[in-house]
């Protein structure tokens, strides 16, 4: 097994600073790119807005959970957004065709990596902030009331994103742009499996272990306790805690032998298709 | 008193194997280059020159052999030396929809270039860039992003500067132009250089030594005058061919 390169694992800040003014340079130049960040997240939570509203005028169970459909479909945009974020800023590079200055430069993976983390959140504050106002301001929803818990459920479901897309880049690193749909659709094997919209007792009782592998579910079942009984579940955030340590570590692990995967099989010479 | 560590070679490249699934690109080569020195790689498509400059700059792992650069082993020991080297090629492209001064702040952020701002504005007056510093480097024409790659690499004043076809798609003036730029850098900094190129002449001017690839393996290596006497040619495109074309010494002797 090759051995990993001597200061692998050094950071300089200016470095990490200089690839985040490289994406903010490249955000602000494309009024397009701004658009695209808030368009679908406000479809989205509009389409779910009104079949909420029609559902509660309906249903009488429905007319008690209040907002977890809205909910719902932000902090599902949070998590999805969250590893789009990510993985676009990296296919930035590709796209550009820069990814081989970067990797000849003296830019260390961690560096890049915690670039890329921080345009995810710039990315995202961007895109979803206007929503969550305008769920405010079509259906009553206030995402911000819930508070705390609205931080434990940011953190979690911002980690399970950055653990998904640093592991996708790995891939596109490796196997080229041939692996770019991946980005956009990886997440979507989340979603069923999550719960996004429903409790995790909906689903088969053998998928139900797997579901609760996965650290969104608890994210989502928590959701539903504070909107449903007015019940913060700080267990379930300590859990999707730890597996999101155990999914990051990993992400990160598959990078790096990803790239070194890349530097062996040539794949930094020619990052295309 | 101890003698002093010798200052170890720029590059040192020891019996170099790089093979890609079953397809050998580099097949043993071996050379050394001296401080302050301009050497040309040349070769037809597919004679290793790419696989020999990413396996310089720590971009492939060595299948076997050894590369050394600036003392260091490469790719294990990149991180030693990354800073003191650079790589300019019009075919890896700089982010199309970043102004210039924004490419070269991000890269010279990259390399930890002190003084930033003063070195950008040294850079902009020697490559003739001034008046473009705030244009996006996708509008700019090919000679412009050539001297805007250049300018990349050169933003850490790097002592081994890696150019891969630095000419290329340029107008001869602009070409002539470039290459006088590279012979000044070389002159004032001690630099040196490695150039793959197809362009002939450019070798000629710009090269002290000339190593000729084929097939992964090095088919000759010596001077210009040197390879221009031993085959009994007059130029250097003529030396190319009768490698290319399999007519080595011997043949041209027998002749």
């Amino acid at each position: 097994m090759m051995p990993r390169a001597e200061g692998t694992f050094d950071y300089s800040p200016r470095r990490a600073a200089a690839m985040m003014l490289r994406y903010w340079y490249l955000l602000r130049s494309s009024w397009p790119r701004l658009l695209d960040l808030v368009y679908w997240p406000t479809v989205q939570m509009i389409t779910w807005g009104f079949l909420q509203y029609y559902i509660m005028q309906n249903a009488g169970f429905f007319a008690r959970a209040g907002g977890t459909f809205i909910g719902a479909v932000l902090l599902w945009d949070i998590l999805f957004r969250g590893q789009l974020g990510f993985s676009i800023s990296f296919m930035e590079e590709m796209w550009a065709r820069n990814i081989g200055n970067l990797m000849m430069s003296p830019l260390r993976p961690f560096e890049f990596l915690s670039a890329l983390m921080v345009m995810s959140i710039v990315r995202l504050a961007v895109g979803v902030i206007p929503v969550t106002l305008l769920a405010i301001a079509f259906f009553g929803f206030n995402l911000y009331g819930l508070g705390l818990a609205l931080a434990a459920f940011f953190i979690n479901l911002m980690l399970t994103g950055w653990a998904v897309g640093i592991f996708v880049s790995g891939l596109v690193l490796r196997n080229g742009l041939g692996a770019e749909n991946l980005a956009w659709s990886i997440m979507f094997l989340f979603m069923p499996l999550t719960c996004v919209y429903y409790p995790v007792t909906t689903l088969p009782v053998w998928l139900q272990p797997i579901s609760w592998l996965l650290p969104p579910t608890y994210v989502f079942e928590g959701m539903r306790a504070l909107l449903i009984q007015n019940t913060f579940r700080p267990d379930l955030m300590l859990d999707a805690l730890g597996l999101n340590v155990v999914f990051f570590a990993a992400g990160v692990l598959a990078f790096l032998k990803l790239l070194q995967s890349a530097r062996r099989h040539g794949s930094l010479i020619q990052a295309g298709e | 008193m101890p003698a002093p560590a010798p200052i170890p070679a720029p590059i040192a490249i020891e019996r170099l194997v790089k093979i890609y699934k079953t397809v050998p690109a580099v097949d043993g080569i071996s050379f050394t280059l001296t401080a302050g020195s301009a050497t040309g790689l040349l070769g037809g498509n597919g004679a290793g020159k790419t696989t020999t400059i990413a396996s310089i700059m720590g971009l492939t792992t060595p299948t076997s052999g050894r590369v050394c650069v600036l003392g260091a082993d490469m790719p294990r020991q990149r991180y030693r030396v990354l800073h003191r080297m650079n790589f300019e090629s019009p075919y890896v492209a700089m982010p199309m929809r970043l102004t210039i001064r924004q490419n070269l702040t991000v890269f010279g952020m990259l390399y930890g270039v002190t003084d930033l701002g003063h070195r950008i504005e040294e850079l902009s007056e020697q490559l003739d860039l001034t008046d473009l510093l705030d244009r996006p480097t996708g509008r700019l024409s090919d000679g412009q992003k050539t001297r805007v790659a250049l300018a990349k690499g050169l933003i850490n004043s790097p002592e081994l500067l890696l150019l891969d076809e630095p000419t290329a798609s340029l107008d001869p003036d602009t070409a002539d132009w470039v290459r006088g730029r590279l012979e000044r850098y070389r002159r004032e900094r001690n630099a040196t250089m490695l150039i793959a190129s197809h362009n002939m002449a450019e070798v000629e001017r710009l090269c002290d030594r000339v190593i000729i690839m084929k097939r992964g393996r090095i088919e000759d290596d010596d001077t210009p005058a040197k390879l221009l006497s031993r085959y009994g040619r007059h130029t250097l495109e003529e030396v190319f061919l009768d490698v290319a074309r399999g007519r080595g010494v011997e043949q041209e002797a027998a002749q």
